[in-house]
């Protein structure tokens, strides 16, 4: 079922119509169709190669898709871009620091970028806070750890405080705990911020605790519901076996095996 | 917010990421007060202030990052300096200049070069800003800068103006070596004069390295197009002679070559404002190579046309 169309446009933080783009002869995404609402963690999940990536970068506006719409806090991402742009925070999945710059002149670069302005530097202070690393703002971001930088990209998607947040495979790289703390903690954020949030993996456990969860494969839209309800549906116990069920595929345990 | 800030300052600064309380609650916080920090929609003096400020991320980030880099520094004040103290000094007296404009008197070789070397100073920096777009590129930065909410013409423009200005930071400081060395420079308002012809040409030759920047995917491609793009354009130009030397010794290709590179007229424009004069005709022919350099830039970083590539990823 499709996301659109949808009542209630105003609680809508991010909605994708009929979003299909192809390289070549290849179609990376086939009208795909997806939305999520202010405060709602919502998991898009899919094997490698289900077209996460170059969803991301649609979404982003790195590239335009080929037909479809996309709307960020109800702008659209071809014709109000810049619009569209301010009201999304986005962690990539490469590391995107400064490492040469201090945590804070990362920060403070960022805020540049979003012509923040004078509110920059309380809301730099407030972000750095929040995550716990007040302490180390003046250190080279590449003394921190690999969660730490992840919690620094976070806080500074965060800075410009963004009605979605995008999470393109953030916790490639970390260790199980720090994992299921960013996981939780994105989850804080949907409640407390009211912050809409589309997280992007192919870790079937990251997830289960979703709002939501969307299945894509081979550039297709498979299933989307709550964790239990995709269970139900495949009559499957668990939502791996469930996501297994749907995609057809038993690639997911190698790749966690990794 | 004050309430947690007690237990986390117990962590120390160190590393140990798990032990963090990331996933405590978050505490409540208003989303009023930002609407300050927010881009005033549709505003033109906001347009023109979220600019700036993009300009000043992209300044600030360049000259720190330059300032860190030691080797680069050194390299940037020391290049020309060889050039001028081994080349200039063994050709001194090979080559005579005799008067021509925009020189009213005999001048020694070395005087002769500097502006050339002041050319060189700019191409090598303008290279080398776009070598860290590439760079970027890799390393995913760009995507950073390019989803900051500002057309892209407005972002490459920045990061022209960033780069110039590091260009030019070297050029005065390359004029301090010829200080050093007594060299009879023009120095005021000679120097100053020579500022918007910096200028302009740094953004020129900028331009075009953002132009090159475009069609290369890796750093590797890059080292190759430094040499093929930076030596070429020096050497076929008045920089370490003057073109008339070409002509008198019939190297026609070579002069005419010479001709239509647009470093040529750079180092006209800074060798004529140096001394006062204005030379309309190179001033007209760097203008028009940069908006012609920036453009074809910015039609290349277009999202539409999608230059910016890279092989479709993973998944």
């Amino acid at each position: 079922m499709p996301a659109s169309p949808l009542p209630g446009q105003a609680a809508l933080a991010l909605a994708v119509e009929e979003v299909s783009k192809s390289y070549g002869s290849v179609k990376a995404l086939d009208r795909v169709s997806l939305h999520v609402a202010r405060g709602e963690f919502v998991a898009l999940l899919g094997p490698n190669g289900a077209g996460k990536s170059t969803l991301f970068q649609l979404l982003t506006g790195l590239f335009v898709p080929d037909a479809g719409r996309i709307e960020v806090a109800g702008f659209d991402m071809r014709h109000q871009a810049r619009r569209a742009l301010a009201c999304l925070g986005v962690v990539f999945q490469q590391a995107t620091l400064d490492l040469d710059l201090s945590v804070v002149a990362n920060l403070r670069f960022h805020a540049r970028l979003h012509g923040m302005g004078r509110a920059a530097r309380a809301r730099i202070d407030a972000e750095l806070h929040r995550i716990g690393l007040t302490e180390r703002a003046r250190d080279r971001a590449r003394a921190l750890s690999g969660g730490n930088r992840r919690r620094v990209e976070l806080a500074r998607a965060l800075l410009h405080d963004p009605v979605v947040l995008l999470m393109d495979e953030p916790t490639v790289g970390l260790d199980p705990a720090s994992r299921a703390q960013l996981v939780e903690y994105v989850h804080s954020l949907c409640t407390h911020r009211d912050v809409g949030v589309l997280w992007a993996t192919h870790l079937v456990d990251e997830a289960e605790s979703a709002d939501r969860v969307i299945i894509l494969h081979k550039g297709h839209w498979i299933a989307s519901g709550t964790a239990a309800e995709l269970r139900e549906r495949t009559g499957r116990r668990s939502l791996r076996d469930a996501f297994l069920d749907l995609t057809g595929e038993a690639s997911v345990e190698q790749e966690e095996a990794v | 917010m004050p309430a947690k800030r007690g237990s986390r300052r117990g962590t120390p600064g160190g590393g140990a990421p798990q032990e963090r309380d990331l996933a405590a609650p978050v505490p409540p916080e208003p989303r009023a007060g930002l609407a300050a920090g927010k881009p005033a929609r549709g505003s033109a003096m906001s347009s023109v202030s979220h600019a700036l400020q993009a300009l000043l991320a992209l300044s600030s980030r360049e000259t720190v990052k330059f300032m860190h880099q030691r080797g680069r520094m050194l390299s940037a004040v020391v290049r020309p300096s060889l050039w001028l103290l081994i080349f200039a000094a063994g050709f001194r007296d090979v080559f005579g200049v005799s008067v021509i404009p925009p020189y009213s008197t005999y001048i020694e070789y070395p005087v002769y070069v500097v502006p050339g070397l002041v050319g060189i100073v700019l191409l090598f920096n303008g290279m080398q800003s776009s070598l860290a777009m590439v760079y970027d590129r890799e390393m995913g930065l760009m995507r950073l800068l390019l989803t900051a909410p500002l057309p892209r013409s407005v972002l490459l423009t920045c990061k022209l103006l960033a780069g110039t200005f590091l260009s030019i930071l070297q050029a005065y400081a390359f004029f301090a070596i010829c200080a050093l060395f007594q060299l009879d420079l023009p120095w005021w308002p000679g120097l100053l004069l020579a500022l918007p012809a910096m200028f302009l040409t740094g953004l020129m030759l900028g331009a075009m390295g953002l132009l090159v920047s475009v069609y290369i995917k890796q750093i590797e491609n890059f080292a190759g197009a430094m040499n093929f793009v930076i030596f070429p354009m020096f050497f076929l130009s008045p920089a370490l002679y003057p073109l008339w030397k070409l002509q008198e010794s019939g190297a026609q290709v070579v002069y005419q070559l010479a001709r239509i590179n647009p470093f040529t007229y750079g180092v006209d424009l800074i060798r004529y404002a140096m001394y006062g004069q204005m030379n309309w005709h190179a001033c007209g022919v760097v203008v028009a190579s940069l908006i012609v350099f920036l453009g074809l830039a910015i039609w290349g970083y277009d999202p539409q046309r999608g230059v910016v590539r890279n092989k479709r990823q993973g998944s």
